[in-house]
């Protein structure tokens, strides 16, 4: 266990203190100046030295992200359900979801402000845009693969739409459903980030992207840095979290999942 | 079913727990590939058990679904004559197809579940259900640890558990090794003789047709009609040995010469 443990965990860590290091080491001896690529040690000691604001700002987006997640999951696999439901809602409407995805978000983000007013009910809801379609394409994908015999055992002992569902599609769908809200997960930070960008200035709480921002402005690059590093960290929490969730669902008896 | 209503047969047949199946001149098209079945008339009784035979996709299957009620006919009809309506119909697919979240005894209750059979009720007939396939070890194990033999048990089981009066099994066993095939054969058999009920065995194996049913019927290549329909005169408590038996052999082998004779085969 152990051994193993180590030979999961070993390899990135060196590639990481390598790949610093080196980092280091070039931009010191070449001495590029700090508004254009900071040494890791200055990005860590302005990450320490602004490690309250960060964290709160880090905070602020954690909480716009998980919400708009949270709305994307629910939404998400909501709207799956009612297209996979009949193939005509499908045909008319999964288009327009297609559409939602290709929208981009910085380009609608000013509207978001306009109809939901400057801070984090914009934000989540750019979140949410970005992130609910992986999990309708995904979920839909996984509601319309269950196979056709046991659909004909359910009609056969004549389940009702609402047994059918909750007995054989959606248990069916749950590795596709965690695949989308994975693929949700990492999203909604850039969204959240991205929605900041534009609708984060209300309110007292500045998100990370109104950190990003304002160093960029003042070309602290260093802070930048961090503020990423925050941004990526909190994407890498909540894909971690889903996929905690989908190894607690299915660990039982999806071979993906099984140790 | 009023053509039946006042014939002697049918006084019989509700003695038996088993459905007396009358397929009357039943015509299905598939829109795109054609007619699938070409008028095909049958009459089988309560308590019978049928093989039906045939080459890969003939239809039999097809004749199989829409005896379920799974599948519609385009003319001609079918009637299910049970001691009770509706009659309680179980499907055996040509693979297991457990619900793989779902323990074996989860499974096993699901078509009870489905019904709306309390849960004490269910998971005592899924027990037993369980123990006249085997398997009463097994019950909280997950399908994916299951061995290809044991699942088609499970999935036996699951079919049993709503005390069925016709069960109605497509090529069930084909995916399996043959000593696990005939193993499950056996156990098909004895439960027939333990529990009243009328089986149809759509199989493309002449040998496993002989040794398991009373009767056997041979559709023809699509369009599928019925070009053999012939008693199997073996005796009633089978065993395995049979297989070598003469008499096997002479029976299996009048079921060649009638294809033969049929044109078919």
């Amino acid at each position: 266990m152990k051994a193993k443990f180590l030979q999961t965990l070993m390899p990135p860590i060196v590639s990481l203190v390598v790949v610093l290091g080196m980092w280091e080491l070039l931009v010191r001896s070449l001495s590029v100046p700090a508004y254009l690529l900071p040494p890791p040690s200055a990005i860590l000691s302005a990450g320490l030295s602004n490690a309250t604001a960060l964290a709160l700002a880090s905070f602020t987006t954690a909480k716009s992200a998980l919400m708009g997640f949270f709305l994307s999951a629910f939404f998400g696999i909501s709207i799956a359900v009612v297209l996979g439901s009949s193939r005509v809602l499908e045909r008319s409407f999964y288009p327009y979801a297609v559409f939602l995805q290709t929208v981009p978000i910085v380009a609608i983000a000013p509207l978001l402000v306009i109809w939901f007013g400057p801070g984090q009910r914009a934000v989540s809801v750019s979140a949410f845009i970005v992130g609910v379609f992986p999990v309708v394409a995904n979920t839909l994908t996984g509601l319309r693969s269950v196979d056709p015999s046991l659909r004909d055992l359910f009609r056969l002992h004549g389940a009702s739409k609402f047994q059918t569902l909750f007995l054989l599609s959606l248990p069916h769908a749950t590795p596709s459903i965690v695949t989308g809200l994975r693929v949700a997960g990492g999203l909604s930070v850039i969204g959240a980030i991205v929605g900041e960008f534009v609708a984060g200035f209300a309110e007292g709480a500045a998100g990370l992207g109104i950190v990003v921002l304002s160093s960029y402005r003042q070309l602290r690059t260093d802070l930048l840095f961090a503020s990423v590093f925050c941004a990526s960290m909190l994407g890498l929490l909540l894909f971690g979290a889903t996929n905690w969730f989908g190894w607690r669902m299915m660990r039982k008896w999806h071979p993906s999942e099984k140790v | 079913m009023s053509d039946f209503a006042d014939s002697p047969e049918l006084h019989l047949a509700t003695t038996h727990a088993g459905v007396r199946v009358v397929i009357d001149h039943v015509v299905r098209v598939f829109p795109g590939s054609g007619l699938v079945l070409d008028d095909i008339s049958l009459d089988v009784p309560s308590g019978a058990f049928v093989a039906l035979l045939g080459p890969s996709g003939c239809g039999k299957s097809t004749l199989l679904r829409i005896i379920a009620g799974l599948d519609r006919v385009d003319r001609g009809k079918v009637c299910l004559e049970a001691p009770e309506a509706p009659p309680r119909i179980a499907y055996v697919f040509q693979d297991a197809h457990l619900l793989p979240w779902r323990s074996v005894l989860e499974n096993v209750t699901l078509p009870l579940e489905l019904l709306g059979t309390p849960k004490t009720e269910r998971r005592a007939n899924a027990r037993e259900a369980l123990a006249k396939v085997g398997l009463s070890d097994a019950e909280q194990r997950m399908p994916a640890e299951l061995s290809g033999g044991m699942k088609m048990r499970v999935s036996l089981a699951r079919a049993l558990v709503t005390r069925p009066q016709i069960l109605l099994l497509d090529e069930p066993f084909a995916a399996l090794d043959e000593i696990t095939r005939q193993k499950l054969d056996d156990e098909l058999r004895r439960l027939w003789i333990e529990h009243p009920m009328t089986v149809l065995f759509v199989t493309h194996s002449n040998a496993e047709a002989t040794y398991l049913a009373e009767r056997c019927i041979v559709l023809s290549p699509r369009p599928a009609k019925l070009v053999l329909d012939m008693p199997i005169d073996l005796p009633r408590t089978r065993h395995a040995s049979l297989r070598a038996h003469a008499s096997f052999a002479q029976v299996l082998g009048s079921l060649y010469d009638a294809l033969l004779k049929a044109g078919t085969s």
